[in-house]
């Protein structure tokens, strides 16, 4: 036999010709396989129950649920017409909850029903893979909603099981850990080729095409205009507005005003911004008593960016109103970061002409009892810091309340607050100051953004959380130009120096996070603070710029996209070449007795006896022993202890030795 | 149609029968992505541009991750065919119309299993197995015989997708084996022309079945009748019983004898009826076929030099 073949070995004969018999249609799922795929599309979906609409996320629930019902009952899955009639209500659902088929929460919520429908008529492996494809689409949509690290942990884990589960579609014989094994295997050899793209894929800044109006629903934030009510609201969320680094050290609590919307139109309910004037030239007299800062936005959907009181320089890409109020060209939709510089004691407005003066002193025609104190305090006193000094002195002598909960106000609000309820929050407060001044003849403004912030001991940034949402007033003053006057610092000082959760009386709902009792619950948060601003910082803010920064630091100097294509495939290449090495290298260990054993095979060979690949110990000493009737008593001894070591319990040193003893002293006599 | 059949001759190394084992060296597997490797490729370009469009930071990271797993999943699927060592086995001869089975070898030298490997002989159906860490596995690859003689299975094709079905790897080998296919035994062929012989009642040292004249080694064609139970139970291997007899009949399978309307193939096929039939009714016979002859026997032995006979004439 010419087939002599050094590696004898286990006899595994492997006949699943019947059952594993491919044709030409793809294979049926096996019972496996499809429990496989129902992990896959529960896992998936479980974030999107918070986003997609109820109605969506119960029907999803009740299909994946009765396809379970129909795999343990072993029934037949739903006819074509039952699921055309299933695709037809799920779209017109669809269609009457947002209207309109493009976009993202419609383009989701399609996804979810073709998975849906996917599961309901999935029978061969070819529908398998549809299903994990979309879940693999699926995963990243949840993106959209939230990026952060548990999402990000979320998908990793979800990653493994989807994986997993298209391991089960490629064999469906092993085990659920083999699988899962395998898959996380498989993805942590694909991180390096993950990082390499990440880092040099030359970055876009999106979006590639007119993005649909919803895309950035449920960002909160401060609003363009202010009526009662509408930064009390916002002073309830615990959520991050921007997070500042200063270079240097950072002002004192009072002087942190980080200024927002100008707002100087008031229609008698609501203040909303007046100009758009821009203003030309920005010259610092005195850079060096600037602070200098970089300011981390979270995405708010609106122009407005925030520095604090008084800017003097501007960010790329930004401009500068006439009245201050630093603005973005394109809408903050995405977490951005801005180097600034500000002055704390700049003075600005010097300059303003009467014309434009006069749009601060416009008031509607209510409030009759507000009008007559201000024309009184008029008369009486001779200079506008007078009266200022007098409304000031009013909050504090009467009794005025610094609340969350002020009682709701009719049309001559103003009115009603300074002369009857008393109560209210900053907006108030600032409003009814405007008011006032204005209807002294002072020239007056709202200036809204946040007051205050904490400073995180982990890498010491300055947190600004939208519960430090603030109001306050700006007065011209001739020569000393605007002047900055907060009224809430007049009734409850304490929020100026302190933050809200001093200020206010005890029992009133603050922010979880906010009150002052949890050191402890503190401590953690700053930690998780830091870790997450990080994340923030490198992960999701990896924009162009920071990738161009990055890569000159690593030593690429100027990169462009070729440049950056091109280290990027070396680096894949290089990568692919170690996995191919991983791939060719052999970890061969023979067992001692099969390397004996193979020995007496190719002793054999000699005398044309060599093993042949499909025999066995037992059928091949008789071969031998048929044609050598001299080698037989030998070769059944050395069969039955070959059998004993490889297959039996015998396991020792010294039978080793004896087998390969008698296969050393085997003698051959050639001549036949 | 030469010329490209030449070119994958040349593309894909094939020169003919190998010399065992046949190792899949990295040189001759080949790897390409599947349909279901393509719509993965295209789901990554949606997300890519979904990724893009929404400045989603973790959706590049999760499509990244997912463009290395498929470069990843080309080499595990590489790796799970090449170094495989490939030895033909063990191979029956059939009868034209029968499905010739060709056993192989797989030997897998590696600490790891491979796993759904598929096989299939040109114009065979395909055959699965896995082929466990350390270990020989043997395949039979199974091909519906058409004409007698050697059949040569040709270029054998070994393939897999494991793990993620999304490339396929796969290797042309040919292993130098074949299988003897005898003639399609007649359906409704006449009886055995027993009275043709005009030879009957000859020799009287012929095999018989009824004086006992000695042992011999057993082979898997006689009857069990004939095993001599004795020796078994003591221990000895299986022998049968030998016997001589004056009434053995005898037949001579003439291919001269045949109606002369008869073509070449269909005497073959009605002379291997005959000899099945001689053989079962325990007759002694012999074969004349043009170019060869071979004497009155019986048993195994002379049974299958018969066939190979008529399976290879005019070779």
């Amino acid at each position: 036999m010419a087939t002599s073949t050094r590696f004898g070995a286990r006899q595994t004969t492997v006949r699943r010709t019947a059952a594993r018999r491919t044709t030409a249609e793809s294979p049926a799922l096996t019972r496996t396989q499809e429990l496989w795929l129902f992990a896959c599309a529960a896992l998936t979906l479980l974030p999107d129950a918070e986003h997609a609409p109820v109605w969506l996320s119960v029907a999803f629930g009740a299909a994946l649920a009765w396809r379970i019902a129909l795999w343990w009952r072993r029934a037949a899955l739903p006819s074509r017409w039952l699921l055309a009639f299933l695709v037809a209500a799920g779209s017109v659902g669809i269609f009457l909850t947002y209207r309109q088929f493009f976009g993202k929460d419609p383009g989701i919520a399609l996804l979810i029903l073709f998975l849906a429908l996917k599961l309901l008529e999935m029978r061969r492996v070819r529908d398998g893979l549809a299903v994990i494809f979309l879940c693999y689409f699926l995963l990243l949509t949840h993106f959209l909603n939230a990026q952060g690290i548990g999402v990000a942990g979320f998908t990793l884990a979800a990653l493994v099981l989807v994986t997993a589960a298209l391991a089960s579609l490629g064999h469906s014989g092993r085990r659920a850990t083999e699988h899962l094994r395998l898959a996380a295997l498989m993805l942590a050899q694909a991180t390096p080729f993950m990082l390499v793209l990440f880092l040099l894929f030359p970055r876009v800044q999106g979006p590639l095409w007119g993005m649909p109006a919803d895309a950035y629903s449920g960002m909160s934030g401060l609003s363009d205009s202010m009526s009662p009510g509408s930064i009390s609201k916002l002073s309830l969320s615990s959520e991050i507005a921007f997070r500042v680094k200063f270079e240097g050290d950072i002002p004192p609590k009072p002087a942190l005003y980080w200024r927002g919307p100008v707002l100087s139109h008031y229609d008698g309910n609501t203040w909303r911004a007046g100009t758009r004037e821009r203003k030309v030239s920005l010259q610092d007299t005195a850079p060096e008593q600037a602070f200098r800062y970089a300011v981390t936005l979270e995405p708010h959907n609106k122009h407005w960016l925030f520095a604090l009181e008084m800017p003097v320089t501007l960010p790329p890409d930004a401009i500068l109103l006439q009245d201050y109020q630093l603005l973005s060209k394109t809408p903050v939709r995405s977490r951005i970061r801005y180097e600034m510089q500000s002055r704390i004691d700049f003075r600005t407005g010097a300059e303003e002409s009467t014309a434009s003066l006069q749009r601060y002193l416009n008031l509607p025609a209510n409030n009759p009892r507000t009008r007559a104190l201000a024309a009184q305090w008029r008369r009486e006193l001779a200079t506008d810091e007078a009266v200022i000094r007098r409304m000031l002195d009013y909050f504090r002598q009467e009794r005025f309340f610094y609340t969350l909960n002020p009682p709701l106000l009719d049309e001559n609000g103003i009115d009603q607050f300074l002369f009857e309820t008393r109560r209210g929050f900053c907006e108030h407060f600032a409003s009814a100051f405007v008011f006032t001044m204005r209807a002294a003849g002072v020239p007056a403004r709202i200036v809204t953004g946040y007051q205050g912030g904490e400073q995180n001991p982990v890498d010491g940034y300055l947190i600004v959380r939208q519960s430090d949402a603030h109001a306050w007033a700006e007065a011209w003053l001739g020569d000393r130009g605007w002047v900055r006057i907060d009224p809430t610092a007049a009734i409850a000082p304490s929020r100026i120096e302190a933050g809200l959760a001093s200020a206010m009386p005890a029992g009133e709902p603050l922010p979880f996070l906010v009150r002052a009792d949890l050191s402890w619950l503190r401590a953690i948060r700053f930690r998780w603070e830091a870790v997450s601003n990080t994340w923030n910082q490198w992960v999701l803010g990896y924009d162009p710029q920071r990738q161009r920064e990055m890569l000159s630091r690593l030593g690429m100097h100027d990169p462009d996209w070729k440049a950056m294509t091109a280290v990027m495939a070396t680096l894949c290449g290089f990568l692919l070449l170690g996995l191919t090495f991983w791939a060719l290298h052999k970890r061969i260990r023979i067992d001692p007795t099969l390397r004996a054993w193979n020995r007496l095979s190719r002793k054999l060979a000699r005398i044309d006896l060599a093993r042949r690949a499909w025999e066995g110990p037992t059928d091949y000493a008789q071969r031998v022993a048929h044609a050598h009737p001299e080698l037989s008593q030998s070769m059944e001894t050395i069969a039955a202890l070959y059998i004993a070591l490889r297959y039996g319990k015998l396991d020792g040193k010294a039978e080793l030795q004896r087998l390969r003893e008698l296969i050393t002293n085997l003698e051959i006599i050639a001549a036949q | 149609m030469q010329a490209a059949a030449s070119f994958k001759r040349w593309l894909f190394r094939l020169y003919g029968p190998e010399v065992a084992p046949i190792v899949l060296t990295q040189r001759r597997v080949y790897v390409l992505p599947t349909q279901a490797g393509l719509a993965f490729a295209a789901a990554l370009g949606f997300m890519l541009i979904g990724a893009i469009n929404y400045n989603l930071s973790l959706g590049y990271a999760l499509t990244f991750l997912l463009a290395g797993l498929g470069l990843v999943t080309l080499l595990h699927t590489f790796r799970n065919l090449v170094q495989l060592e490939i030895a033909p086995g063990h191979v029956e001869p059939v009868f034209a119309g029968d499905t010739a089975r060709f056993g192989l070898q797989l030997h897998n030298r590696r600490n790891q299993g491979r796993f759904a490997i598929s096989l299939q002989v040109e114009g065979g159906s395909t055959v699965a197995t896995d082929a466990p860490a350390n270990a020989s596995t043997s395949v039979d690859l199974p091909l519906v015989t058409h004409r007698r003689g050697w059949l040569r299975p040709g270029r054998v094709t070994l393939a897999s997708r494991f793990p993620l079905c999304l490339v396929r790897a796969w290797s042309y080998v040919e292993p130098d084996m074949r299988c003897l296919v005898y003639p399609r035994p007649e359906q409704s062929a006449p009886p055995l022309p027993l009275s043709a012989s005009g030879e009957s009642g000859g020799s009287r040292n012929g095999q018989g079945t009824e004086d006992f004249s000695g042992l011999r080694t057993h082979q898997p064609a006689d009857s069990p009748r004939h095993v001599a139970w004795k020796a078994v139970a003591r221990g000895q291997q299986l022998l049968t019983k030998q016997f001589t007899g004056a009434s053995t009949t005898q037949v001579w399978l003439d291919w001269n004898a045949l109606p002369p309307d008869l073509g070449a193939e269909a005497r073959l096929s009605r002379l291997t009826r005959w000899l099945l039939d001689a053989h079962a009714q325990g007759l002694a016979y012999g074969l004349r076929l043009p170019t060869r002859e071979i004497p009155l026997g019986q048993g195994a032995r002379h049974f299958q030099d018969c066939l190979e006979a008529l399976a290879l004439h005019g070779d």
